[in-house]
């Protein structure tokens, strides 16, 4: 039986793992080279964070577990990402508010978890702040620059938030694991409400009331989309069991 | 280092550890050592076992397995063949740990070393971008062009004034 601890790197890790994942998709597809790169680069630094969240999950678990084994051989089920990021990548516009969403939580999350009495917890979201504050910046301008940009992107940014907006409270419910690790959500959706309503007001676009909030992730019970995503991670392993480069 | 090493012989074993890790350059720069990275934190001897105690820089750098395996060649080579590597996330890595020496041989391969003062941990938007000085000709007209290049420790960048485009190792 996993304790608190596990599952919420679990959560972390497969978080992570699964908008690499997505964001990585656009790889060769980007609008521009630049912005091509900078995605695909964001999706390895998240990757990375997921390695070092897996590597000390499998540990802990002490059963033979490593990190390729929790992320290739789970099952939609076992997975505790947030449906946040197993959303469609969608347009450009979709894609650059999902991070936002999520990047602008993130960061105030490692910030609270510098802090935590974990010393390996403290110390992976210590090394994961410096990249994490860029994804924030870079989603963020780019937020700005569309919803503030011409007809055509302001609308496609008005889409993006009705497809992404329902997805944001799950972020601040707090499942059994977090509050038995002691996170305080209540203050990070506070701030993040702050600042996402900021940078809304400088991208001319409007801020969602009374929206109802989907949930579940967390907990293992996912959208359709995280089946689609798990059959084209894990379709090598399954294939060929125990395969190495 | 270990300071609390009283034996002679056993910190003579240490110096000849690190002389050999020297020898270990990084993959993608080549003309730079783990030791000008500052990615070797401590080596410790444990009876017929080296540890080497490293610390990842980029978190997601696929350069570091790459370096563990090669830190491992290296020793192995020179008759360790009980050796262990591992990585330490704390205190995380910063380019304040790269030394004068590799800032230098960055320059002379042609990339820009980081600039002393961290600029990419800061959170303003639109923010100007940092100046940075050309490796080819030190000239501070130069312009980003984009904020990754060849890796992801490093910025594309292009001089105004002889028009070589260069990589900066940015500050992290």
């Amino acid at each position: 039986m996993d304790n608190s601890l596990t599952i919420y790197l679990l959560h972390l890790a497969d978080t992570t793992l699964i908008l690499s994942q997505k964001n990585s998709e656009w790889c060769g597809h980007g609008p521009i080279l630049e912005q091509d790169i900078a995605i695909t680069n964001i999706s390895l630094d998240l990757l990375g964070q997921a390695r070092n969240f897996y590597q000390y999950a499998a540990a802990l678990k002490n059963d033979g577990s490593t990190e390729d084994s929790l992320a290739y051989l789970r099952t939609e089920r076992e997975f505790k990402n947030l449906l946040l990021v197993e959303q469609q990548n969608g347009d450009w516009g979709q894609t650059i508010l999902r991070q936002y969403f999520f990047s602008q939580y993130q960061l105030l999350l490692f910030q609270q978890l510098q802090q935590h009495s974990d010393e390996q917890l403290a110390a992976i979201a210590t090394k994961a702040i410096k990249e994490t504050t860029y994804h924030v910046r870079w989603s963020s301008e780019w937020v700005i620059r569309l919803g503030d940009g011409t007809d055509e992107s302001h609308n496609r940014m008005l889409h993006a938030i009705d497809e992404l907006w329902r997805y944001c409270g799950e972020l601040f419910e707090a499942a059994d694991y977090e509050t038995a690790m002691g996170i305080d959500l209540t203050s990070i959706k506070q701030t993040w409400t702050e600042k996402v309503t900021a940078v809304f007001d400088e991208a001319k676009l409007p801020v969602p009331q009374n929206v109802f909030m989907q949930s579940g992730g967390k907990k293992g019970v996912h959208t359709e989309q995280l089946g689609y995503i798990l059959t084209e991670l894990q379709y090598l392993q399954r294939t060929y069991p125990g395969a190495k480069w | 280092m270990n300071n609390e090493q009283l034996h002679i012989d056993t910190s003579a074993s240490e110096q000849k550890i690190w002389s050999i890790l020297s020898t270990v350059v990084d993959p993608e720069v080549p003309v730079l050592t783990v030791l000008d990275l500052g990615i070797v934190r401590e080596v410790q001897i444990n009876g017929s076992e080296v540890e080497v105690i490293i610390t990842p820089t980029y978190t997601g750098c696929p350069a570091m397995d790459m370096i563990a395996m090669n830190i491992r060649l290296a020793l192995a080579e020179q008759g360790y063949k009980t050796v262990k590597v591992t990585s330490v996330l704390s205190p995380a890595w910063t380019t304040d740990w790269m030394t004068e020496a590799g800032k230098e041989k960055l320059k002379q391969y042609g990339i820009a070393p980081p600039n002393p003062k961290q600029q990419v941990c800061n959170d303003k938007l639109f923010a100007a971008n940092e100046a940075v000085q050309c490796p080819h000709c030190n000239s501070y007209h130069t312009h980003r062009i984009s904020e990754f290049g060849s890796t992801a420790c490093k910025a594309l960048y292009q001089c105004d004034e002889c028009k070589e485009p260069f990589d900066y190792f940015k500050c992290h």
